[in-house]
């Protein structure tokens, strides 16, 4: 005789139990959405304790009931294997689908059916909702910070133009490919800085100097992220090859390097390079604010990289040395040919999480005067005419960050299927 | 009688103070095939990863074709240019192509144009039997092709020498013979080689010389005949007998 056990219903019919189960499962996930949307309890006869609890009762019971070992039935055998694998993981499950639910109809209504979008004033928005209207009278500041309305056409363009000249490596010649990584690591670094600087800047060609401090917004973001990240990782290979040196004064300059820099808080650097730094200069010399943040975020996230990427120089086999070195290579024959590929392959996930925090760090500019777009956020919440709507502005910049970050991401997981194949 | 193309004089190593080589002393002339053997731990493996300084020697010389292995790195690149290796790991290079792991090399060190070298490199694949394998990643390929894509690979560098370094011990049974058949084809063709191997078999079969190691020394040295037929050393004969 077998025992029966109160949780682990054994029947000889899967489909019974699983009709059961469902059932009940359903009964309480209808209960918990009517009550959110409409805001009536149908189990309301019930003494009010029990019509409180007994969704969750009905809805556990029903999932001990299509509980089993192995149905047949591929959507129930997948739910039982991942949310439904004992009465804990089940009571958490209907709990977080619970609080999904409650959590929806306020959401919603917030930012969509009790939201105002129309109008320029803070008077348009009426509705107990979100002030869309805000995002949108700001929208252009968010975007290009304080940049004058007439000349956004030249940040437009010079994007576009950066953009074009990073895709000119797809269309490299079989005999040129040994070039790319000549392009890409100084060539295209500073036409991009050229084209930034005389678009951007302006003051030649007939174009209006327009002073670092007015940039801002998105389009600032983009390019301190964009000369940090192209800047911040062949110089992380170089110190990652550095550490490992077998030349004592290379080895402990670049531990030096690297331990101060990880030491350091990133708001302090940024400090330094826009407080400290300028006393150091000649009386004469002049470098732009904005230049020395670039600079200082570059050498602090190379760091970082180069700790990255010595993982991946560290995760080689001994032979693949062993094996370039035989063949007559010389020190950088061999990284370059044989193990930075390798390396550089293992640690792409790695380097995307840097990259990321990279991305994400560069709010912090607004210490040293930068605005970027959280950072006009904060200025346009403290607008007195738009007082009271910082929630929207930061919901606004999570979305526009979440984007980009999701889609570097994304990008790195192409990279790491494209090459994955040949090992 | 010429001049050796290896000469070892009172060659010494450590490993920390663990000393591997102990009073080595030996010379190979060109065309010799020489097989090392012994129990593992006997420091073959290090008496041939010294001959092209992937192990560095604290004491003694070792000169191969003339040139003295010092701390000049040129000196080293270039020797090392004449010197093949076979590994036991096969170590092709996972993310380039069989014909590009043989072209690398020639290309990049011996500045040799690419059309001439994947010629040399589909020739060399040829004579491995593998050269419609050429396409593939080393990473689709067998235990035996693989390591038969690492001699063609030394071979594009077109060596003098030939070190093997326990070449068939990672293999399959099936797949050591057609490793074992490659090897005894350039034997045939005149290299110099210098093989660590448990595969008394090609011994006989190729070898001019065997040398037995133990403990860091050169226990005993003979011609291949002598050697299987009328071993000196003691320790020489309970070797053979536990592994004939």
């Amino acid at each position: 005789m077998r025992s029966i056990s109160f949780n682990q219903i054994q029947s000889k019919n899967p489909l019974t139990n699983m009709y059961l189960g469902s059932f009940l499962l359903a009964i309480s996930i209808f209960d918990v959405l009517i009550y959110a949307f409409f805001n009536t309890n149908i189990l309301s006869f019930l003494p009010s304790k029990l019509s409180t609890f007994l969704p969750l009762v009905l809805g556990f019971i029903g999932l001990g009931i299509i509980r089993m070992e192995y149905s047949g039935i591929a959507i129930l055998d997948k739910l039982n294997k991942n949310i439904n694998t004992n009465n804990f993981n089940a009571l958490l499950t209907l709990l977080i689908i619970f609080a999904l639910i409650k959590a929806t109809p306020p959401s919603l209504s917030w930012m969509i059916f009790d939201a105002n979008i129309s109008g320029d004033t803070k008077e348009a928005c009426t509705g107990t909702g979100a002030c869309w209207t805000y995002i949108k009278v700001w929208f252009k500041r968010f975007m290009y910070g304080m940049y004058p309305n007439d000349l956004h056409w030249r940040i437009n363009s010079a994007f576009i133009l950066v953009i074009a000249l990073g895709f000119v490596g797809y269309f490299f010649k079989e005999n040129m490919k040994k070039y790319l990584a000549l392009y890409y690591v100084i060539i295209y670094p500073i036409i991009a800085f050229l084209i930034i600087y005389y678009l951007i800047s302006g003051g030649s060609f007939g174009l209006v100097w327009v002073e670092t401090g007015a940039w801002g917004g998105l389009s600032l973001t983009f390019i301190v992220s964009f000369f940090c990240l192209i800047f911040c990782f062949p110089l992380g290979m170089i110190l990652a090859l550095g550490r490992r040196s077998n030349l004592p004064a290379v080895r402990y300059i670049s531990v030096g390097y690297i331990e101060f820099w990880r030491g350091v808080p990133l708001i302090t650097v940024l400090f330094m390079s826009s407080v400290m730094f300028p006393m150091f200069l000649p009386e004469d010399f002049f470098m732009d604010k904005l230049v020395r943040v670039i600079i200082a975020i570059t050498l602090f996230e190379a760091a970082y990289c180069a700790e990255v990427i010595r993982g991946g120089l560290q995760a080689l086999p001994r032979g693949q040395y062993d094996a370039a070195k035989s063949l007559g290579m010389g020190y950088w024959k061999m990284h370059i040919f044989v193990i930075l590929p390798q390396a550089l392959k293992l640690v792409i996930p790695g380097i995307a999480n840097t990259f990321l925090a990279l991305v994400k760090d560069t709010p912090l500019i607004f210490v040293v005067g930068l605005a970027e777009i959280a950072g006009m956020l904060a200025l346009a919440k403290t607008n007195p005419k738009w007082l009271g709507f910082a929630m929207e502005g930061y919901i606004f910049a999570a979305i526009i960050f979440w984007i980009i970050c999701y889609a570097m991401s994304k990008y790195s997981y192409n990279l790491e299927n494209k090459y994955k194949t040949e090992r | 009688m010429s001049d050796p193309i290896i000469k070892i004089e009172n060659m010494n190593k450590w490993f920390g103070d663990f000393q591997v080589l102990k009073n080595i002393d030996l010379s190979v002339e060109k065309n010799k095939k020489i097989v090392v053997c012994g129990p593992s731990g006997s420091g073959k493996s290090t008496l041939i990863r010294c001959i092209n300084r992937l192990e560095e020697h604290q004491e003694g010389t070792i000169t191969v074709d003339g040139t003295e292995l010092s701390e000049n790195t040129k000196n080293i690149e270039a020797i090392r240019a004449e010197v093949g290796m076979v590994f036991q790991q096969f170590n092709l290079f996972p993310h380039l192509s069989i014909l590009d792991n043989c072209t690398l090399a020639p290309i990049w060190v011996k500045k040799m144009p690419k059309a001439k070298a994947e010629e040399l490199a589909l020739d060399h694949l040829n004579r491995v039997q593998i050269s419609d394998q050429a396409q593939k990643f080393p990473g689709q390929l067998s235990g035996g092709q693989q390591q038969r894509a690492a001699i063609a690979r030394a071979l594009c560098m077109e060596p003098k020498i030939m070190l093997f370094d326990e070449p068939t011990s990672a293999l399959d049974p099936e797949m050591i013979k057609e490793v074992l058949d490659a090897m005894v084809n350039l034997a045939k063709a005149g290299m110099t080689m210098i093989v660590v191997t448990h595969e008394m078999g090609f011994a006989k079969e190729v070898a001019d010389e065997v040398i037995f190691m133990d403990e860091g020394m050169i226990v005993e040295k003979a011609e291949t005949k002598e050697f299987f037929a009328n071993p000196k050393n003691d320790r020489t004969k309970l070797f053979l007998s536990q592994i004939l």
